[in-house]
């Protein structure tokens, strides 16, 4: 079984991020550089299913030549071979990103694409969706737990939604966004840093595939927003109950 | 031209939360003068009375045999199909799970479109804010595709409330229908609280609180409270609540009146989905920990010696004033 990866390049996930202090953009002298979060549980769940039942996993990012950092942990963890779609750094909005992997899923033509159901920088929760309409694609979003039968060519994945776990069937090939319980990503061994190095990383250049790079949607401005007071500390339970009945937020 | 509004049901009954993106229509309908449509699926008799006043130039009702349970692949399609015949130039839902995963399927159904996820301010017709980077930023958006696709941030916009005049309700019937996805079960979380996006009071439960079994400690202040359970990422990553109580970027957003902090370190990604409450209590034995920068009532204590009390105190304060 083939599996496709799309790997978003994110700021480490427990670092706060603010504006540079003139408001033209994000201060990126302090932060550290990491897989998106869900992109790495996308990872670890395509090489548990290559463990499972063979196969190759491909890692797509669109980005810049930094991007390479990521991919290669990304093969460190266990990925066969890593493609990067270099932007030289031009602004690319979602629709932008779905059109370039959709070229990259015509050519490499897997069974199945894995990939996080949100980036941790601009929280969009947009491209899984937006690629599978694009190809046509059944998709399965927000995953908690993925079961694969090659032989029929079906999945079946139970989902995170509003209330429960709802369990659908998707024939392959399709699309599945990981959700956080979905597993939990492995790191990378030292031997695996070592074989890294030595597995095919492919750079194509995003003027390339033939995809319109107009952005629909551009940022206007960054701002931090108004930071919340920090109130007052009470000494006890009772003191507290006072507050609550002050600020007349108790129903009764 | 006008604007489409989705609206969500379960078990056929109106998610209040889709008010929210109703109040963003009238919002984005006043800046442009555009009317606004309501498209809903499986809605009872009771949810069609209540779509039906809200002010919307019609109420659809999108039927189909394969469209009894929903599926993204079959309600885009649906969609896509209204908003052609109401000529949508904005399509809108509320961000939960359903709207998340809908609406930008539709991007690539409807030409010539594009998508902005969880606004929370409209600015004009083509400018909207919304957060990124957990919460710690706004970004500024401007989308120029001729139809934009607009998901909205629930606690951001008040929920619409019922209008005197009446829109007429009417049934469009579709045809294709999407094979390569079946719905197969829902298995819903039961319980006697609140949901946790539409509870007026949340108590939400830390890595403080050391053990699950401990988590009855904070069940009974909740129950006192008429309160939502909800949850840090922490303790939905060991496995001690399900992953549908976690507050947070990677879990739901909430803005109740009243936030109870208990045993919660307050993790940029935790307070991002909680900032926006109106008054925030913090309990914590840490007096450096980061949720006191933002608590309104904070109180540096034991959780296993206050929580309890505060539970008796307010039961006591509850049966005096029934009484």
């Amino acid at each position: 079984m083939k599996i496709l990866v799309p790997v978003k390049r994110t700021q480490d996930p427990y670092v706060k991020v603010r504006l540079k202090p003139d408001g033209s953009g994000i201060d990126t002298s302090n932060i550290k550089y990491a897989i998106n979060t869900f992109d790495e549980i996308a990872v670890e769940e395509a090489l548990r299913k290559k463990e499972e039942f063979g196969g190759e996993v491909v890692v797509v990012s669109v980005g810049t030549q930094e991007w390479t950092e990521q991919i290669r942990v990304a093969l460190a963890m266990g990925a066969d071979r890593g493609i990067l779609v270099d932007t030289g750094g031009k602004y690319i909005d979602h629709v932008i990103v779905a059109k370039v992997l959709a070229k990259i899923i015509e050519e490499e033509k897997p069974d199945l694409v894995i990939m996080g159901k949100q980036a941790i920088d601009d929280d969009a929760n947009q491209v899984g969706q937006i690629l599978a309409g694009l190809l046509d694609w059944p998709q399965a979003t927000f995953a908690y737990k993925v079961e694969v039968n090659l032989q029929d060519r079906k999945a079946k994945v139970i989902r995170e939604v509003d209330g429960g776990l709802e369990t659908v069937e998707v024939d392959l090939p399709a699309i599945i966004t990981t959700d956080l319980r979905l597993n939990q990503p492995r790191y990378a061994s030292l031997p695996g840093i070592m074989r890294a190095r030595q597995k095919p990383l492919k750079t194509i250049k995003i003027e390339e595939l033939g995809v319109d790079l107009t952005p629909y949607v551009t940022i206007e401005k960054l701002e931090t927003p108004p930071p919340r007071k920090a109130g007052v500390k009470v000494k006890d339970v009772d003191e507290l109950i006072e507050k609550l009945k002050e600020k007349k937020v108790l129903p009764f | 031209m006008s604007i489409l509004v989705i609206a969500e049901t379960r078990n056929g009954e109106l998610k209040k939360a889709s008010l929210s993106a109703v109040t963003c229509a009238k919002i984005l309908a006043e800046k442009t003068g555009l009317n606004y449509n309501i498209l809903t699926f499986e809605p009872s008799e009771k949810a069609k009375e209540e779509l039906s006043q809200l002010g919307a130039e019609k109420v659809f009702v999108a039927k189909g045999e394969h469209l009894k349970n929903y599926t993204a692949e079959n309600y885009a399609i649906a969609v896509s199909e209204i908003a052609k015949k109401v000529d949508a130039k904005y399509i809108l839902a509320t961000a939960t799970t359903f709207g998340k995963d809908l609406l930008p399927r539709l991007v690539s159904k409807i030409p010539n479109s594009a998508m902005i996820s969880e606004v929370i301010e409209v600015i004009d017709a083509e400018t909207f804010k919304k957060l990124v980077y957990a919460g710690d930023i706004i970004s500024t958006l401007k989308i120029k595709s001729e139809k934009k696709i607009l998901s909205v941030r629930g606690t951001a916009f008040d929920k619409a409330g019922k209008v005197d005049k009446k829109s007429d309700v009417v049934e469009e019937e579709i045809k294709e229908n999407y094979t390569r996805k079946r719905f197969i079960t829902f298995e819903e979380t039961k319980s006697e609280r609140p949901e946790l996006t539409e509870a007026s009071i949340v108590v939400s439960v830390g890595r403080g609180i050391k053990d699950p079994e401990n988590i009855k400690i904070v069940e009974e202040l909740a129950d006192v409270l008429g309160a939502a359970i909800g949850a840090s990422r922490a303790v939905v990553d060991a496995g001690w609540l399900p992953n549908d109580f976690q507050v947070g970027q990677t879990g739901k957003t909430v803005a109740p009146q009243l936030y109870i902090a208990i045993g919660i370190s307050g993790a940029i990604q935790h307070v991002a989905g909680m900032k926006d409450s109106k008054v925030i209590v913090a309990i914590n034995k840490d007096p450096e920990a980061p949720i006191f920068q933002i608590a309104d009532i904070g109180l540096v204590a034991d959780l296993f010696q206050v929580v309890p009390e505060l539970t008796q105190k307010l039961k006591k304060l509850k049966q005096e004033s029934a009484g």
